[in-house]
């Protein structure tokens, strides 16, 4: 069943960063790129969202912030970890307060390497988490048949 | 016996043909305000989509009682529709109606979230904008038609409802766009802008809760249009379509304003939607009972 | 055998107000009130049953009763004198002038002008029979509520002086005088009781003897004597020009002829139903204990305006003695309910409902149309019993809680679940769309548009939105709730949850009754008075009215079943990712928690006594003045 694949809805988080990438990512949502295209929804609310896009990296004021986002967020979810800072911490990574990449506080699915990420790479790494938004939606499904 | 018959029937088409109607409606809204920002935008279908993947969802509540209050919500929203679809008395089917969004109202505080909590109170706001007018105009039906109840008005062999009621059609017109959540007074669960209070009252209803809060808003959606066209309905068969073109202007010009407003502060909203309540709504009903007099 | 009836309906509270005064020890004083409430009730019904089964025939009796109005002139002395000591002994001179002017006019004219009449003074119809069982029912529940009620409130209120023999004892001449007033189709006797109502009120509302009480109950005193003062000059006035003072005589004259005793009649009615400009004596009723608030605001009092109105509609329809009752009435509906959103002290808003719901009332009787009179009655029916209900919730929340404002009933529902649900129910039943006050707005406004009166229906549209908010903010309050809360144990007596479980099934059945009664109370009592009824509710809006009804019921009994069985995921609320996990805090930027707290919007800018209060007081003002004088002058001409 191809549902959740065409209906895939975003939450952006901004964590320690140059707000490069997250202007990159407000990109993809103009004229030009168009993310509507695919059915894709920018909310603010994570109990809506099914794709988490964090750009930047994780400090020690945030961590807990993205944990809470992260658990506040309904199965299926996939994270998306947008540009260098993001994947592992880039320029920023021996900050004092800089605990690294996304990975270091909650599980990520995709990296989209980058500084800043264009908004192709963007929707290209958007594109392969609607993928696994798939498989782990039908997954979940199984898991519950299995239940019963 | 025939005629509670064709109620039951038309009520039950309507429980069917609402969603489909209201998805497509809101497909088209998509469509075309993607054009209007010259994007190429969502397929026509995408609220389906969207429907089917918030189903299949986990939905994760704050409390039990949310979801019981939703469900209400939904149930005497159809009830709404099916009320008007049947012919019923105007001024229940609007009391049906503020029934409905009490219990939306209950389920957004219930979880005492605080951008749900601010999300009702705005909701509160926009039920007191709004509320004057939907009664008025339901007056104005009766002083023009002689009768309150849906099929009487539709079947009236008087001119159409819309040359006594120009004034009270700019008024619904007005608080149409309060009822439809859109720019400029899409204050309570901000559609476009979100990040002032995220999602407003819907803040707390995930997966299924979101979809039957969805649901809900495309019933009534119908349910505003249809309401629409009886201001260009009567006995004629050819006031039909006269309704329906009507009805698809309304909501173009509604997207259109959607699209073309900044969002306005709740008090802008309340002081102006009085405003015009008072200044076009009770003239009108003013002139009308004079005609109406008048004429007897 | 009815007159029986009546006579201890009448008679029988005033006994038991007797032994009460008396009875210092608790348990005897819950045993004379619960025996009392009991036989009332009986007989009240009792009465009923055997109007009904006696095919509705109208009842009247006692036609000689030279002995009893003697002792009745007595009592009014009695009662002179003791508005004369009190408004002495506070420094209050103008209340005692007002007593004693009317009280000398009523003696000048029963003493020396009175004509023999061969008239009864007792008589009963469906309205009677209406009022009957409403006070019966719900007044007296009230005082068995009191006896809890008043237990825990000598508890918490040490700094008041415990005179409760003597407030058991007024409740009860209260409800007495009650019966005695809807029983009696004399003029003079309705004033009599009448006269008794206003100042056991003043004593009530006395009853903490602080400051603000005092002034409180002087100024409840003052206004329903100038009410009452207004009443004994349309009596006098009846008397002297049309040798008239039987109110059935009265209702079978020409409205143009009578405008100005009815005006005067009207007048005290506004003020006793604290309508605009005189509802403050009403606010200020709050200082006093709960159960009397409850008895003021619901069964009695109020009512008695009310009812008097009712009376008149018909009298006074298409005259400008109904166009003044019934823009009052229009007026104050809507000015309330503003000023309910902008007030947080619950028994306020409560008390602004009540002004405002009195109000629609008031517009339905100055109307005077057959349907407007319908849904007048149905209009006071369902009033009493929520209001009785609401008012009773909240003083048990109070003792409870330690506190009546709707802020800090936040989350009542998982503290105190079965006093929330209650308070639920009452509120719905003042303004959810199957219940029977919207039932009663909705034929209401129907009618208002019939008659043509146009501002009153634009008023009753603005209206119904406020009163929507501020029952809608307090019910989203009530019900809020997180899976954190927790659970208090409730002290509430027994006797109080007697009173309230009677109260809501009441409320219930009433819901489902109402076409019933509307049927075979309502339609005859119009009939009779009008000689011709139309079809206020048609078949298929009572069809629809059970389908919403039954929704209203079903529908969240069954999800509550399904979502308790269903395993639905519990999270905490969203607040941007700081929340602190224990539903009342979040981080704030320094990394401490914070208190959340949210509150309601109570729009003081819009709504607030400022804005609303003085504008509205000074249109009634207008309002109530001109047509009196106008009427004045007609009648010197």
């Amino acid at each position: 069943m191809a549902n959740v694949k065409k209906s895939p809805w975003m939450m952006h988080y901004d964590g320690s960063s140059c707000n490069g990438c997250d202007i990159e990512v407000l990109a993809c949502l103009t004229p030009l790129y168009d993310v509507e295209r695919f059915g894709v929804i920018n909310t603010g609310n994570p109990k809506h969202a099914d794709i988490l896009l964090i750009t930047g990296s994780v400090n020690t004021q945030n961590e807990p912030v993205v944990k809470q986002i992260y658990e506040q967020m309904c199965n299926p979810k996939v994270v998306v970890a947008i540009g260098i800072c993001a994947c592992n911490g880039g320029v920023f990574k021996d900050c004092y307060n800089i605990k690294g990449g996304i990975d270091t506080t909650i599980p990520v699915d995709i990296y989209v390497p980058g500084c800043a990420a264009r908004p192709e790479a963007i929707i290209d790494g958007v594109a392969k988490a609607v993928e696994l938004l798939q498989k782990k939606s039908d997954a979940l499904k199984e898991g519950k048949a299995d239940e019963a | 016996m025939s005629d509670s018959l064709k109620m039951i029937i038309s009520a039950i088409v309507y429980i069917i043909a609402a969603p489909l109607a209201g998805g497509l409606l809101a497909g088209i809204d998509r469509k075309i305000t993607a054009r209007m920002q010259g994007r190429q935008g969502p397929p026509l279908l995408q609220p389906f989509y969207d429907i089917k993947k918030l189903i299949s969802k986990e939905t994760v509540v704050v409390n039990k009682f949310e979801m019981v209050y939703l469900v209400t919500f939904l149930v005497f929203i159809i009830l709404t529709g099916c009320l008007f679809f049947s012919g019923c008395d105007l001024l229940l089917i609007f009391f049906s109606l503020t029934t409905a969004n009490i219990f939306l109202i209950l389920s957004a505080t219930s979880g005492n979230s605080p951008y749900a909590h601010m999300g009702a109170q705005r909701e509160m706001m926009q039920m007191l904008a709004y509320e004057p007018m939907v009664l008025l105009t339901a007056v104005g039906f009766y002083l023009s038609t002689g009768s309150f109840k849906v099929n009487e008005i539709a079947k009236s062999t008087a001119p159409l409802p819309i040359l006594f009621l120009p004034g009270v059609f700019v008024g619904f017109c007005f608080i149409l766009t309060i009822k439809l959540r859109k720019h400029p007074f899409d204050l309570s669960t901000s559609h476009h802008a979100h990040q002032e209070m995220v999602k407003g009252i819907t803040t707390e209803f995930s997966g299924q809760m979101f979809a039957i809060f969805e649901i809900a808003h495309w019933y009534e959606t119908v349910f505003l249009m249809a309401f629409m066209g009886l201001f260009f309905i009567n006995g004629k068969p050819h006031s039909v379509i006269i309704a329906l073109i009507a009805i698809a202007v309304t909501y173009f010009v509604e997207i259109l304003v959607d699209n073309t407003n900044a969002r306005l502060k709740w008090q802008q909203m309340f002081r102006n939607s009085w405003i015009v309540t008072m200044v076009i709504g009770t003239v009108n009903v003013f002139l009308i009972d004079v005609i109406v007099k008048g004429v007897l | 055998m009815e007159l029986k009836m009546i006579l201890f309906l009448v008679l029988f509270p005033f006994v038991s107000a007797f032994f009460l005064s008396l009875t210092k020890n608790n348990s005897l004083r819950k045993a004379i009130t619960y025996t009392s409430s009991v036989a009332v009730i009986g007989v009240s019904v009792m009465l009923a049953l055997s109007y009904f089964s006696g095919g509705q025939k109208v009842l009247s009796f006692m036609v000689h009763t030279h002995e009893i109005d003697m002792l009745m002139l007595a009592v009014e002395a009695f009662l002179m004198a003791l508005v004369v000591v009190l408004s002495f002994k506070y420094k209050k001179y103008y209340v005692a002038l007002l007593s004693v002017a009317q009280t000398a006019l009523m003696f000048w004219y029963e003493l020396f002008k009175e004509p023999e009449s061969e008239l009864t003074h007792i008589y009963v119809d469906n309205l009677t029979i209406i009022m009957v069982l409403i006070i019966g029912i719900v007044g007296t529940l009230i005082t068995v509520y009191a006896a809890g009620y008043m237990t825990d409130y000598s508890k918490h209120h040490t700094d008041v002086k415990d005179r409760r023999c003597f407030f058991f004892a007024m409740l009860y001449v209260f409800i007495g005088a009650m019966f005695g007033l809807v029983l009696s189709s004399n003029l003079i006797w309705i004033y009599f009781f009448w006269e008794i109502t206003s100042v056991v009120s003043f004593l009530l509302i006395g009853y903490t003897r602080k400051p603000d009480a005092i002034s409180n109950c002087f100024k409840a005193l003052w206004m329903n004597l100038l009410g009452g003062l207004g009443f004994a000059i349309a009596i006098v006035y009846l008397g002297l020009v049309f040798g008239v003072t039987d109110l059935n005589e009265l209702l079978k004259m020409n409205g143009h002829g009578v405008v100005l005793p009815v005006i005067l009649i009207a007048f005290a009615a506004l003020v006793k139903s604290a309508q605009l400009p005189f509802s403050s004596w009403l606010l200020g009723a709050m200082v006093a204990p709960t159960p009397s608030s409850a008895l003021l605001h619901s069964a009695t009092m109020v009512k008695a305006g009310v009812y008097m109105l009712l009376r008149l509609g018909p009298l006074m329809s298409g005259t400008y003695a109904g166009a003044m009752v019934s823009y009052i009435g229009g007026i104050t509906f809507l000015a309330a309910s503003m000023l309910a959103i902008s007030v947080s002290d619950g028994k306020k808003v409560l008390a602004y409902s009540t002004i405002s719901n009195l109000g629609l009332i008031t517009a339905c009787a100055g109307v005077g149309y057959e349907e407007t009179i319908w849904s007048g009655i149905l209009l006071v029916i369902f009033h009493a019993v929520s209001k009785s209900l609401l008012f009773q919730t909240v003083g048990a929340i109070e003792n409870a809680t330690g506190s009546r404002d709707i802020e800090s009933m936040h989350g009542l529902v998982k503290r105190y679940p079965l006093l929330a649900w209650t308070l639920v129910i009452g509120i719905a039943g003042m303004y959810l769309a199957p219940f029977g006050m919207l039932l009663s707005k909705w034929a209401a406004l129907k009618a208002f548009v019939d008659s043509g009166s146009i501002i009153l229906v634009i008023l009753i549209c603005f209206g119904s939105a406020t009163t929507l908010f501020y029952w809608t903010k307090w019910l989203g309050c009530v019900l809020s709730s997180t899976h954190r809360s927790r659970h208090r144990i409730d002290r509430t007596h027994k006797g109080e949850w007697l009173s309230l479980f009677s109260h809501t099934a009441l409320m219930i059945v009433l819901c489902f009754a109402a076409p019933f009664i509307s049927q075979t109370v309502l339609m005859p009592y119009i009939q009779g008075v009008y000689g011709y009824t139309n079809e206020v509710l048609s078949h298929d809006n009572i069809v629809i009215m059970i389908i919403m009804l039954v929704i209203f019921f079903i529908v969240p009994l069954v999800m509550f079943r399904i979502s308790k069985k269903s395993k639905l995921k519990k999270a905490d609320r969203y607040i941007n990712g700081v929340n602190c996990g224990d539903q009342q805090s979040f981080v704030d930027s320094m990394g401490e928690p914070k208190t959340l707290y949210l509150s309601n919007w109570y729009l003081e800018d819009y709504f607030g006594e400022k804005k609303v209060g003085v504008p509205s007081v000074v249109i009634t003002v207008i309002l109530t003045v001109v047509p009196i004088l106008i009427a004045m002058g007609g009648a010197v001409k």
